[in-house]
């Protein structure tokens, strides 16, 4: 048996790290088409069709690290995926109902009449929105230690409408990077107004997280771990304003033929706060597979079928990012016009 | 209804619905590789013509399948978390190395398959379609290593009640798995063959006399009367296998009640589960015997020898009997229409007309066969080590009700709505002239390239 040496608490790190990289990247990149769905305008179909060519191409991949976020879940942590997904199980079920929409719509809208087209938009915005809220309530759920008071519903509210918001500002980001002319200062407008509720919600949800579990606020509030907790709201809160100031300078420092300079931070940026969220909530609640309930190390499924298992991850996951990288690389630039074949 | 019953309806509804899709795009992904191959190598614009068609219908396909697979994944842990709990150190890893060996391959390079045709040179493209290809047959590799030792279980220990992985060689290629995979992939060959001709053929019915249809067609006729015997042939052997370690099943296949010397091949019957015995009896006396033993008065084990231990009966009878005789329409409409292709050069009306009700047969004897093996393993989830009742969700039953509601609603329309968009594309590519300009433009670059090189 290969990685005979890694004992079971080290196997546990390792999976719940692969699971956090997953769920980051699954946030991340899933979150921008996610976002561009989100914000598709029910005024202009040519805007419709640019948007959704700017996704076309990565969509599918980029969904699949859903698949294997809950996959990894369901073979390391089994317990807990049970316990989870049982949970949430009307949550869970409205979400996929919004991602089937939504994965259906993209590819019905290229084939059916003129006439149809935005009516599989509808669905496709639909889908979205449905998967981005639901996702959002089921996190903030989640992070409560999937309580059923009053009050973690209204926090999970809180935080379905704030990953709605995320998604649709990294979307906007997006946006900005793959589209020109009058999309593209459609989008700056977008993500202006997005900043301000980001920034609102950062804010509320720093401050319910340390109402929810005395384990995180004892953590937040000691040192030295608080100190480095503490710094993250205001690290993102920094790069929000450097985005608002890049927001507003870049689309004047353009000419008709010439893009702007750094259209790309934006989405960096976002990127970057995505990152550093994560970070926070990924070191307040380790090493609880459900908050407060259930450890990684309780809830671990046997060790050599985690072993196993990495010596595929060892081999593969580097290829997966290297072709990922590859794709984005092939359709770097603006996003033509969607010629689908 | 309690929620036992309801998760298996879901689950049902589910895996039938899902099973749809990926039974197309296995083997439509390897004909996709071989019209592009065909394309590079002959330059001519007519294979890129049908590529395009056919990638487009791989593309809805493949989507209808990553949502409808999607769901599953969740369902394991939702509605059968004893599943997980008992055998999820054998059935995890497997489920793992499908995610991270097929799935993301698929999307990637589907997504350069679909976009790329403008950005990327034309062998990235093929091989594009050629990882795609590959990828599909992985992820059913996996997977059925997984449901062949969910049926045939080997090399594994059982440690107070939880199933832990002795030797991975034997799990993965388990006493089932190369009959399954076999049979499964050449059903998915049978599917998209049919597939292809029907909706070719019902394209020239509407009136495309252009050379595309034509040679899609022909493909996949030959392709389908090439694949058939094989696919009787491989179907023969599993059974083989199934009568060796799931006697059970066969009996319920064969309708065969109480174990007999010379057991008769049941054309048809009505299998009766309260008196168990059958009503209506046609059969070729000895016939059972004969195929499953190769011996005319050799014994095959009854359902009396598994009481309590034998899945419900008559589901099984049916389906059984559907596949095969799906199976054996196949066959003569295969061989008939090949034949008249190679004699006359073009089909008949009729059989055009025939081949377009055959669109989908591929589809229902698929359904029906995985009704067989599923339905067959029952009680079991995994045979001999978990029931299937003990598997079960303690979700309330209102749930799981929703979820089934939810699901049953949005499966129906996104099939409605998957046949409709087909025969849609096909009547909008029949106004569409036969070779464009820009397409005449590249078949002339590429012959200089090839005078060039």
């Amino acid at each position: 048996m290969t990685f005979e040496f890694l004992s079971e608490s080290q196997l546990a790190t390792i999976y719940i790290g692969l699971l956090g990289l997953s769920v980051l990247l699954y946030a991340i990149l899933d979150g921008y088409d996610l976002g561009v769905g989100v914000l598709l305008p029910s005024d202009n179909q040519e805007q419709r069709d640019r948007m959704i060519a700017s996704i076309g191409p990565y969509w599918d991949a980029n969904e699949t690290w859903l698949v294997l976020a809950i996959g990894l879940l369901l073979i390391a942590f089994p317990t807990a995926h049970s316990l989870v997904l049982q949970a949430l199980y009307i949550p869970a079920t409205i979400m996929l109902a919004g991602l089937i929409l939504r994965g259906v719509s993209f590819d019905f809208r290229a084939k059916v009449k003129q006439g149809q087209k935005a009516i599989w938009d509808k669905c496709f915005k639909a889908g979205s929105l449905i998967t981005t809220l639901a996702q959002g309530y089921m996190l903030g759920l989640y992070v409560t230690g999937l309580e059923t008071s009053i009050w973690a519903h209204g926090f999970a509210v809180l935080s379905a409408l704030g990953v709605t918001a995320a998604y649709a500002f990294i979307g906007a980001c997006w946006l900005i990077l793959k589209t020109e002319h009058d999309l593209q200062l459609r989008a700056y407008a977008w993500a202006k107004t997005l900043i301000w509720v980001l920034g609102a919600g950062i804010i509320a949800v720093s401050l319910a997280n340390l109402s929810l579990h005395d384990f995180v606020r004892d953590l937040w509030l000691s040192t030295p771990s608080g100190l480095f907790l503490g710094a993250i709201p205001l690290i993102c809160f920094s790069l929000l304003v450097l985005c608002g100031v890049v927001l507003r300078r870049l689309p004047n420092s353009q000419t008709d033929n010439e893009p702007a300079q750094g259209e790309w931070l934006p989405f960096l940026i976002a990127i970057l706060v995505f990152l550093l969220s994560f970070m926070a909530l990924a070191m307040s609640y380790f090493p609880y597979a459900v908050p407060g309930q259930l450890t990684i190390y309780q809830s671990l499924s046997s060790a050599d079928s985690l072993r196993f298992l990495l010596v595929g991850v060892v081999f593969v996951v580097p290829c997966i990012l290297a072709y990922t990288f590859l794709v984005y690389r092939i359709f770097s630039g603006k996003a033509e016009q969607l010629r689908y074949y | 209804m309690d929620v036992f019953l309801l998760s298996r309806l879901q689950f049902a509804l589910n895996i039938s619905f899902h099973i749809l899709f990926p039974t197309i795009t296995i083997a439509l992904g390897w004909f996709l590789f071989y019209f592009k191959l065909r394309h590079d190598l002959s330059g001519h614009p007519v294979w890129m013509r049908i590529y395009r068609f056919w990638v487009r219908v791989f593309a809805l396909t493949f989507a209808l399948g990553v949502v409808s697979g999607v769901t599953m994944s969740f369902q394991f842990g939702t509605n059968w978390p004893g599943f997980m709990e008992k055998v999820g150190n054998v059935a995890g890893p497997l489920l793992g190395y499908e995610v991270l060996t097929a799935f993301f391959l698929e999307a990637t390079f589907l997504g350069i398959m679909l976009f790329g045709i403008n950005r990327v040179p034309s062998w990235l493209h093929t091989l594009s379609a050629l990882i795609v290809a590959v990828g599909t047959t992985i992820s059913a590799f996996w997977i059925l290593s997984l449901n062949s030792w969910m049926q045939t279980p080997q090399g594994h220990e059982i440690i107070d009640g939880v199933v832990y992985a002795k030797d991975w060689s034997a799990i993965i290629f388990n006493p089932s798995f190369p009959y399954r995979l076999g049979h499964m992939l050449l059903a998915s060959g049978l599917t998209a063959s049919f597939l292809i001709a029907g909706l070719s053929a019902y394209r020239m019915l509407k009136g495309d006399d252009k050379l595309a249809p034509q040679l899609a067609l022909k493909t996949a006729v030959f392709a389908a009367a090439v694949l058939i015997p094989i696919q009787i042939f491989v179907g023969d052997l599993h059974g083989l296998n199934t009568l060796k370690h799931q006697p059970q099943k066969i009996a319920a296949m064969e309708g065969v009640w109480e174990t007999e010397q010379g057991a008769p091949l049941l054309l048809f019957a009505i299998p009766d589960e309260v008196n168990r015995t059958n009503h209506f009896e046609i059969g070729i006396p000895k016939g059972a015997s004969f195929i499953l033993t190769h011996d005319l008065d050799g014994e095959i084990k009854g359902l009396n020898e598994f009481v309590g231990e034998h899945p419900p009966v008559a589901p099984v009878f049916y389906s059984f009997r559907v596949m095969v005789g799906l199976g054996i329409l196949m066959l003569l409409v295969a061989w008939w229409s090949s034949a008249q292709i190679i004699t006359r050069k073009e089909l008949p009306d009729y059989l055009k007309k025939g081949l377009v009700w055959m669109t989908f047969s591929g589809w229902i004897a698929t359904l029906a066969g995985w009704y067989v093996t599923e339905v067959g393993r029952q009680p079991y989830l995994v045979s001999g080590v978990l029931k299937t009742s003990d598997a079960v969700t303690q979700l309330p039953p209102e749930h799981v009700g929703f979820s089934f509601v939810i699901y049953a609603a949005l499966y129906s329309v996104l099939l409605v709505a998957y046949i409709k968009t087909l025969f849609l594309m096909c009547r909008r590519s029949v106004e569409i002239e036969e070779i464009s300009q820009e397409e005449r433009e590249q078949a002339r670059k590429y012959k200089q390239r090839v005078a060039n090189a």
